[in-house]
């Protein structure tokens, strides 16, 4: 197990396949014919689906361990993708109520439920040490890459929308320091937790309620007209993630984490407080000022986003209530 | 009115906290100097903050969603 957080480049290893559709994804990565598959009858938010729509998108990202990086805008993988996203796009849209009314979207963002079943609640009252590892597991999928997402935004929002949002992309990115890049913070984590900071190791250990939510971000990153989905799913993250944080100071308290534990969701409290205001008064105001018609697509994201935030947090309570783990594959002790 | 030296400008966002641009020291009431250097600071103006005089959203309604007790 790799415990550095030295900064060395490296992809990784391709994952494991999860049913035909992933086969198939992997197989057209290694440079091999896939066989043919039908998606009709895929699972939109299974494992076979998300795992091969994460590994397409991940050729945006960092890439994998011997995969050609000119594969990244291959057409075949391309119109691949392309199926498997129009599966996902069209179950998200058909299981959120939709609607064009952002600020009814965004005031139920801002009020604090005190006795919500969520999974920080629950590390907060009485979660295990070893629930915590598993949780900073599942979120090590974006957290390593925290911010890049959303960077896909920049370039296709306008005036004062762009300049609020690289001022908040630029406190996810440490200001200018890379040790202050909360993708770094969260790498110190790991190492604290005695989990390994390689980029992509947990891909096959991590559930498709985990991919899903990365993947939400990837699909309305990488396309245009999805940009306001995209702002959208960023609100949800930056007006949820004080208080959630807050209370996993707490159970880093408690559970004696330790000090790289606590100073990453610390972090999170006092910068996503400005974060909200920010999105709020800085992106998602005069971004609909600018184009009225994206509300329908801003309420899609953050609809979006707290469809896919519920059932991972159903997941990893459900398999927690049961005493076992919530991960394919048990965390390293 | 072009050749006034730009202010500083202090937002008061009325349901929140105070956002004054950053870097940034603050004299406490007890004389304790903290400082930000973050680009933006949200100054707790409601005093229910657990890292005063930072804001924590703690100012936010609170509700209960069930009738379960609070645990």
């Amino acid at each position: 197990m790799t415990t550095t957080t030295a900064h060395r480049v490296t992809a990784p290893p391709l994952p494991q396949p999860r049913g035909p559709v992933s086969r198939a994804v992997l197989a057209l990565l290694r440079g091999e014919q896939p066989d043919a598959f039908d998606v009709a009858g895929t699972d939109a938010y299974g494992d076979d689906l998300q795992l091969a729509l994460y590994c397409c998108y991940e050729l945006h990202y960092r890439g994998f361990d011997r995969v050609p990086d000119d594969l990244e805008w291959d057409v075949s993988v391309l119109a691949l993708r392309g199926r498997l996203e129009a599966v996902f796009e069209a179950a998200l849209r058909r299981d959120v109520a939709g609607g064009d009314d952002v600020a009814t979207a965004v005031d139920a963002l801002l009020v604090e439920p005190i006795d919500a079943p969520g999974v920080s609640h629950h590390l907060m009252r009485g979660g295990e040490l070893w629930q915590l590892r598993e949780y900073v597991t599942h979120r090590s999928t974006y957290h390593l890459k925290e911010g890049d997402p959303q960077a896909w935004a920049i370039p296709r929002l306008e005036g004062q929308a762009k300049a609020a949002l690289v001022s908040v992309e630029h406190d996810e990115y440490g200001a200018g320091r890379a040790e202050r890049m909360h993708s770094q913070l969260f790498a110190k984590m790991m190492t604290e937790l005695g989990l390994s900071t390689c980029y992509g190791v947990y891909l096959d250990a991590v559930p498709a309620a985990t991919l899903a939510e990365v993947n939400l971000m990837s699909l309305c990153g990488l396309h245009r007209r999805l940009r306001a989905a995209l702002v959208g799913q960023f609100a949800v993250v930056e007006l949820t993630s004080s208080p959630g944080s807050h209370r996993l100071v707490r159970a880093a308290e408690r559970l004696g984490a330790g000090p790289a534990t606590a100073r990453f969701y610390r972090e999170h409290v006092e910068a996503d407080a400005v974060h909200e205001q920010v999105v709020r008064r800085g992106i998602l105001e005069p971004m609909l000022a600018a184009e009225p018609a994206l509300a329908r697509d801003v309420v899609l994201g953050i609809q979006a986003a707290n469809l896919l935030a519920d059932r991972l947090s159903e997941h990893l309570l459900g398999a927690w209530g049961e005493g076992r783990s919530s991960l394919r594959s048990p965390c390293p002790t | 009115m072009s050749t006034r030296s730009p202010a500083h400008r202090v937002v008061l966002t009325g349901d929140g906290p105070v956002l004054v641009d950053g870097p940034l020291e603050i004299e406490l009431a007890d004389g304790t100097l903290v400082r930000s250097d973050r680009p933006v600071n949200a100054l707790c103006v409601c005093r229910r903050s657990r890292i005063y005089p930072f804001c924590d959203t703690s100012h936010r309604q609170r509700v209960r969603t069930s009738d379960e007790e609070q645990r």
